[in-house]
């Protein structure tokens, strides 16, 4: 395959073109066809090798768009809810892969919400989106786990359920980075994208991302313009990678710079008020705070960038256990002799 | 007297001539001890057995436990078989009566001449005149050897071992050995422990005159054999069969394979130049997630594996269907107790095969081993995984509480002489040299497609699993020609599944009108029933099945016969029915002889069930 020269390749050698996947199936202006653009522009930007991704789903809307970004990836559409443990399974396989593995709300925070606190637990490495639009959309409609006290069905049902935050119980249970943002907000998204990329555990990233067909009424709070009009960034986000170093001043107080474990930094930039995502209890009473008054607020909530991972708990070899040799996984004679011993029972 | 004179006086010509309704048994009874769940008499028991083991004497040890921590009744059966018979046999010759709550029952289920070993701190159990009993002051023998009263109760076993030894002649030096072999390392506790067997055979040799018939003699038996159970055969038969990624949820009594699995790998598995592990152990949420582990796992690569018994096999019913439906390996071990529910979780059962066969919704069916002994335990654990990769498919090991748990004899195993196999993996070395990958295009005619794990490095290495409809391509379909395709072709892999997995054991009796067919566990009674049946005028054929599908074997067996007794432990001859499906036209010659009351089955009751089926002409079922 040979590309003209004048199209731009990012730094493993690959054309944006080369992160596209098939075409998507889903309804036109769905929330979901934006995410899985930023997802190419991020995965291109940061030079992710998609032949070492693994893009991994449930069922549902959202399950359904692994295939239509990094085409040349492995994807895997498993069962309703349980996406994370594959996502566990085959990154124990090969510590070596990125799992990306794309969810929805209903998906997580009814069928799925065991494993997801499962995989959240474990700190397993895998960038986990929640394509959230607070309804189920292939049943056509239905109010899932994440919809808000007193939002509409579009039938003019009230929801009377209390939500479930994703964000507030991933860092209940101590991820290292949980961010929120919303499929219409690609500046924000993208760099929180090529954040999860450089991040070594899990990450998880609640999208809020608006079902065309079956909530993007008045008196829905997943539409597009209850998003837009509620939605409130903690902070302007920049993402400068690792391979790239720019130094520009920055004022005191006005933004502060993360870095992540692959020496790239993520400049948060302050709007109204300073907000430190390396405090845990701060960034909870923000959530509660912002569901309470009915405001979205979005942008990177909590950060350790520090935390051990899936891998460092296994005690894992470096090289992918899928591909060891059979010297290395069948001891030797010796071995099966000296076990056999050990069950010879006797004075003889 | 010390325990050497002790034994000679008791072998010697001195020894009283036994009432009539006495009768000698040598090296051919069984022998039950009664105890209270918690009270620390598994190791008594266990060096009862391994004892009796190293005298050359065949046994084979049950352990009959509640689901409980402690307080409720257990009972250890060891059974001695001069003729190397290792089933259970029904019924007990010697009883060791330490609860007070069965002791009645457990008496009165002993015959003339039964021998009741009876704590005499424990109000006596009634029997009959023709039994013999035996009272023991186990408190006041084992008060000057333990001063800590706490200690003293689980001591307190030990000296039932020493006065069995004593009435039976166990030769105190096995018993020693037997003690050493488990304690060795915790001093104290040995030391305690010698001093109340020795205690228990001085005072039994001092005060009990033998007025039984069961005595234990020297054989050679058992030289150069193990004693292990089916669990800990499976770990190894994984280990050696190079399992890398391994899952679980803890679940009676399956929980114990990955347990020693888990020391076996941390012993022998760790790389020797980093210390790092070349293999992955998750304890997960529960059984759905655990086989989700093992199928991503398997999709990614690796040799996985999960334990797990009938409630979990029923939770990972839709995983099942997906890894039947897009082709991913993997190994699940289903460790049976009966059901349904929870039902008795610490008793024996055949009882999910049934359910096995076509686990999941949908047109699915899968294969399943069954392993009958523990050497097959650790040949099917590496088996299972190499049919799993060369398959693409979950296989099931279906092994049972009474071969997970309990101790069998077995030669030792021998070290795997084939290579492991991967199956049909494509490289990029391969990749690179074809004009066109396809993962679901069945270049072979076999059934079975190539495929390509993630993190290959080429660029066409890529496709897209999933459970819903796909074509050769892995490209969504809702085609129906191309869900026909798909669904045949699956059916097709399952034929050259045949070819694959491992064939029957049949002994043909020329002439014999009548087969018996079993599989796991059930094989035992099954070759025991046999001799006894000879007896009764009867010399059945016999064939142990061990896996799903059925291979070409099964038909000619039936068509060989008049009538097969399909031997097995459930309730509605799950097996049988899967037979008579099998044989078709010849279903009519199919019995159905079932045990399922959760204590592993035995060989007179597979007599019974024939001789009542062939007396009065009619099918059983």
């Amino acid at each position: 395959m040979t590309e003209a020269p004048s199209v731009p390749k990012n730094r493993v050698g690959l054309a944006k073109a080369e992160y596209r996947g098939g075409k998507s199936t889903l309804c036109p202006g769905c929330g979901h066809d934006a995410i899985t653009s930023s997802i190419v522009e991020a995965a291109f930007d940061y030079g992710v090798d998609p032949q070492r991704v693994v893009k991994l789903s449930g069922i549902g809307c959202s399950s359904k768009t692994p295939a239509y970004f990094l085409g040349r990836s492995h994807g895997f559409n498993a069962v309703h809810g349980r996406m994370p443990s594959v996502a566990t399974g085959t990154f124990a396989a090969n510590r070596t892969l990125i799992p990306i593995g794309v969810s929805g709300d209903g998906d997580t925070a009814s069928i799925g919400m065991g494993q997801f606190v499962h995989l959240v637990r474990r700190n397993v490495p895998c960038v986990y989106l929640i394509e959230n639009n607070g309804v189920y959309g292939l049943t056509k409609g239905q109010f899932s786990a994440t919809a808000d006290v007193g939002s509409l069905q579009k039938g003019g049902r009230k929801n009377e359920l209390p939500p479930i935050d994703c964000c507030a119980i991933a860092i209940e249970l101590g991820c290292g980075f949980v961010a929120r943002s919303f499929s219409g907000d690609p500046k924000q998204l993208r760099p929180i994208l090529k954040a999860a990329f450089a991040f070594p555990g899990t990450s998880v990233i609640d999208i809020v991302s608006p079902c065309v067909t079956f909530n993007d009424h008045e008196g829905s709070t997943k539409s597009y313009d209850y998003a837009k009009e509620h939605d409130e960034p903690l902070h302007q986000i920049g993402f400068v990678p690792f391979w790239e170093h720019v130094d520009v001043e920055i004022a005191p107080g006005e933004a502060k710079d993360v870095e992540m474990p692959d020496g790239s930094r993520l400049r948060l930039q302050k709007i109204k008020e300073e907000y430190d995502p390396s405090d845990r209890l701060g960034a909870m009473r923000v959530i509660h705070e912002a569901r309470a008054e009915g405001r979205l607020v979005t942008g990177l909530l909590f950060l350790d960038p520090k935390k051990r991972t899936f891998a460092e708990d296994a005690d894992l070899v470096e090289e992918p256990l899928s591909t060891l040799p059979e010297e290395r996984v069948r001891p030797p004679r010796k071995v099966l002799e000296e076990i056999m011993q050990g069950f010879r029972v006797g004075s003889a | 007297m010390g325990y050497p004179a002790v034994l000679a006086s008791l072998s010697g010509p001195g020894s009283s001539p036994l009432p009539p309704h006495v009768k000698p048994l040598v090296n051919d009874f069984s022998l039950q001890v009664a105890t209270v769940n918690g009270s620390g008499s598994q190791t008594a028991n266990s060096v009862l057995l391994r004892a009796i083991f190293q005298m050359g004497i065949p046994v084979s040890g049950k352990n009959l436990f509640p689901s409980n921590i402690a307080g409720l009744p257990t009972w250890y059966t060891i059974r001695l078989s001069k003729d190397g018979w290792i089933a259970r046999k029904r019924g007990h010759e010697l009883l060791v009566a330490m609860n007070p709550e069965t002791a009645a029952d457990d008496a009165a289920a002993m015959g003339p001449g039964g021998v009741l070993v009876w704590n005499d701190a424990i109000p006596r159990p009634s029997v009959p005149e023709d039994r013999i009993v035996y009272g023991v002051p186990f408190a006041k023998i084992v008060e000057p050897i333990v001063p800590d009263a706490k200690l003293r109760r689980l001591v307190v076993n030990m000296v039932y071992v020493g006065v069995v030894a004593s009435l039976l002649s166990i030769e105190m030096k096995e018993v020693e050995a037997a003690i050493q072999g488990m304690l060795g390392r915790k001093k104290k506790a040995l030391e305690m422990n010698l001093a109340a067997a020795r205690a228990g055979f001085e005072w039994a040799a001092a005060n009990l005159g033998k007025r039984d018939g069961l005595r234990v003699e020297r054989m050679n038996k058992t030289a150069g054999k193990i004693l292990i159970d089916g669990n800990a055969a499976a770990a190894i038969g994984s280990m050696f069969g190079g399992v890398t990624v391994v899952t679980w949820y803890p679940i009676t009594p399956s929980s114990s394979l990955v347990e020693s699995l888990i020391g076996f790998l941390e012993k022998y598995r760790r790389d020797p130049a980093t210390g790092k592990n070349t293999f992955c152990v998750v304890q997960a949420e529960d059984e759905l997630a655990a086989v989700g582990m093992v199928l991503g796992a398997g999709w990614a690569g690796a040799r996985s594996l999960t334990s797990t018994s009938g409630p979990g096999i029923s939770l990972m019913s839709e995983f099942a269907g997906l890894g039947y439906f897009a082709e991913l390996p993997g190994v699940i071990w289903d460790i049976q107790r009966i059901g349904p529910s929870t039902g008795l979780p610490t008793r024996t059962s055949q009882g999910d095969v049934g359910k096995l066969a076509t686990l999941s919704h949908g047109d699915t069916r899968h294969v399943v081993l069954f392993p009958s002994s523990v050497r097959d335990c650790f040949e099917y654990g590496m088996l299972a995984l190499d049919l799993a990769e060369r398959l693409q498919i979950p296989v099931f090991v279906a092994s049972d509480l009474d071969l997970g748990m309990n101790q069998w004899m077995s030669d030792p195993f021998p070290y795997p002489e084939k290579p492991i196999d991967r199956g049909k993996v494509l490289s990029a070395e391969q990749l690179a040299r074809l004009p066109k990958f396809e993962r679901y295009r069945d270049v072979d005619g076999d059934g079975i497609c190539w495929r390509t794990i993630p993190g290959t490095p080429h660029p066409a290495a890529a496709y897209f699993t999933r459970g819903s409809g796909h074509n050769e391509a892995a490209q969504y379909t809702e085609r129906p020609e191309d869900y026909v395709r798909l669904v045949d072709r699956l059916a097709k892999k399952y034929e050259t599944a045949k070819t694959l997995v491992p064939k029957p054991d049949v002994e043909i009796r020329r002439g014999s009108e009548i087969g018996l067919l079993a599989y796991g566990t059930t094989h035992w009674a099954i070759v025991e029933a046999r001799e006894e049946l000879r007896r009764e005028g009867i010399d059945p054929s016999t064939f142990l099945l061990r896996a799903l599908p059925f291979t070409p074997e099964l038909a000619s067996y039936v068509a060989a016969h008049d009538r097969v007794y399909v031997v097995e432990q459930n309730r509605d001859g799950q097996m049988a029915d899967l037979v008579r499906l099998e044989v078709g036209a010849e279903a009519g010659k199919i019995r159905s002889i079932r045990h399922y009351d959760g204590l592993p089955i035995d060989a007179r009751s597979v007599v019974e069930g024939v001789l009542a089926a062939e007396r009065e002409g009619v099918a059983v079922r």
